[in-house]
């Protein structure tokens, strides 16, 4: 079992959820976040703080989104870890109401 | 005096509850670039709070939130100060004497009840109790469960109940490489139970349990989730919160009841887990020991998602031997405190402590579920805690009395003086050791002390 950020994360990075994360999991590059698997404890308190739905468990997960179980994976390990709410990326908001929500 | 919350005058904080919201409190101080030196006093002599004894024994990796808790306890200027009571031990005067703040951080301890007739007879039971058993809380070691009973009942469909009813529904081969506690899993062993229900006074789009924690019970070897199809029929205001975008959860939810409705009975296995919904506690029925329950049928009304449920006054009964409420919780008021009796939380403004009216009290502070009730998992709390910190550490001037204060070491000289044995964190790592090995030969993660006594007899 884990957690994991996808696609819709892409250029809007809102870390809603790195607020509410108990063990301090994520982690960060310039697009988006991506989840440690060894850290995250399965909690899902992080999956309805995302405004855009980016957060799936991976019992969940759609199909043609599974590779992000992966690259969650691979990334974390490399990136720095994020602790607390930063300022969403420029056009967030844009690319927010581009995905629907 | 040098200014407050710098290396020659610490900020002196004390915190009470050694729990998630406690410790997520000592971490945002730490981590603030103030100089601040934490205490956290904990009644009992193992810190943790609900993630040592609320979270469920077959849910070990929600545990793992502890590794954390041990980081943010290795930092230089924490302490843990447990086995003592604050209002008992030591008042809450004595702290604001001793530190520049309080932070009460002591959870929802516990129940609300039903406030129905029979509520009181043998077999009626809180959740808080039975958790608190299976988990090997000292507080509720020594109640008994009779299991021996064909139907047991939770009242609530929150995350909780979700764990009561697997607790139940669960084997024994499925629970004893957990560290569910030894007194326990023999009790459970020699269960006889076949039915468990569910009762949710509310529908099945409003139903308050995680996705995750819903899936586990279509996984369990020997029982299965039942849920009536007709249950599942929506009114349009139910409709339009499932239809709502954002409301991801209650969806899943709604989601997997529908998967459990079209699920083939497995004659193969022995006990039922039904869900119900739109059903209202009325009466327990029975002589010393309960027998029936009365429920009466629900409608729901108002606005997507302010639907509340409304009696019809039609009622049914079911056969019922063992009860457990989970409808909520409540905090417990401590002397010197404001309280808020309707909501059983400490009156606050973003976690500054105020009188009923709304008077902001100096110097107290609160996070976690005491600050807003019972609601939300173990993360929740970290932006609760966070949120506590910001306000604290912006009022630092007000904080700052010009008097000297000295912290843990006069905390620890009244207790001293007083002959209570206080439990410092080298000491509970020695219980915790001692656990893991004990826990160990039976492929359990750990065996818990359940007594105080013994817990302390492992200190060297």
């Amino acid at each position: 079992m884990t957690t994991i950020v996808t696609d819709n994360c892409k250029n809007c990075r809102f870390t809603d959820c790195v607020s509410v994360c108990p063990v301090a999991c994520f982690h960060y590059d310039d697009e988006m976040l991506y989840i440690d698997p060894e850290v995250c404890i399965d909690c899902s308190a992080c999956i309805p703080e995302c405004p855009v739905e980016a957060i799936y468990e991976d019992d969940d997960i759609p199909e043609d989104k599974e590779h992000w179980i992966e690259v969650n994976a691979e990334k974390a390990a490399k990136l720095p870890v994020i602790e607390e709410k930063t300022e969403p990326l420029p056009g967030a908001e844009e690319r927010k109401a581009e995905l629907g929500f | 005096m040098t200014k407050l919350g710098t290396d020659d005058n610490p900020l002196l904080i004390a915190i009470v509850g050694s729990g998630p919201s406690g410790f997520y409190a000592a971490e945002a101080l730490i981590k603030s670039d103030v100089k601040a030196n934490v205490d956290i006093i904990e009644r009992l002599p193992s810190p943790y709070g609900l993630v040592r004894s609320g979270v469920a024994p077959d849910h070990q990796k929600l545990k793992q939130a502890i590794n954390l808790y041990k980081t943010i306890a290795g930092a230089p200027d924490f302490n843990l100060i447990a086995n003592v009571t604050v209002g008992k031990d030591i008042s809450v005067e004595e702290l604001c004497k001793t530190h520049h703040a309080v932070i009460f951080t002591c959870g929802a301890e516990t129940d609300r009840k039903l406030d129905i007739p029979g509520e009181d007879l043998r077999g009626s039971h809180t959740a808080t109790e039975f958790v608190g058993w299976y988990n090997g809380h000292p507080d509720y070691r020594e109640l008994e469960f009779d299991l021996s009973q064909d139907v047991a009942v939770i009242i609530g469909q929150g995350n909780v109940a979700a764990d009561v009813s697997r607790i139940l529904s669960k084997t024994v081969d499925e629970l004893k490489h957990t560290d569910i506690a030894q007194h326990a899993l023999d009790v459970l062993a020699e269960s006889k139970l076949k039915e468990i229900h569910v009762i949710g006074r509310r529908g099945p789009a409003q139903a308050k349990f995680t996705p995750k924690e819903l899936r586990e019970f279509g996984k369990l070897s020997d029982c299965n989730p039942i849920i009536l199809e007709q249950d599942l029929v929506l009114n349009n205001e139910s409709k339009k919160e499932l239809e709502e975008k954002g409301n991801i959860i209650n969806k899943k939810i709604y989601g997997l009841f529908s998967d459990f409705s079209k699920y083939e009975l497995d004659s193969n296995k022995s006990k039922k887990c039904f869900f119900r919904f739109l059903l209202g506690p009325k009466e327990i029925i029975g002589n010393t020991n309960i027998e029936k329950l009365v429920l009466e049928k629900n409608v729901l009304s108002g606005e997507p998602f302010k639907q509340s449920a409304k009696g019809t006054n039609e009622t049914i009964e079911i056969d019922v031997g063992i009860l457990f409420r989970s409808i909520g919780y409540r905090g417990i008021p401590i002397t010197g405190v404001p309280f808020h009796k309707n909501w059983g939380t400490i009156p606050n403004e973003k976690g500054r402590v105020t009188e009923n009216d709304g008077a902001v009290v100096n110097q107290l502070y609160t996070a976690g579920w005491i600050k807003r009730g019972p609601s939300g998992i173990i993360g929740t709390n970290r932006a609760c805690s966070s949120e506590t910190i910001q306000c604290l550490l912006s009022d630092l001037e007000k904080l700052d009395t010009g008097t000297k204060k000295h912290g843990a070491s006069e905390i620890y000289s009244k207790l001293d003086n007083k002959n209570i044995r206080h439990v410092n964190f080298d000491e509970w790592s020695q219980i915790d050791t001692k656990e893991i090995e004990i826990g160990e030969p039976k492929g359990k993660p750990r065996e818990k002390y359940t007594y105080i006594e013994e817990m302390l007899s492992v200190i060297k």
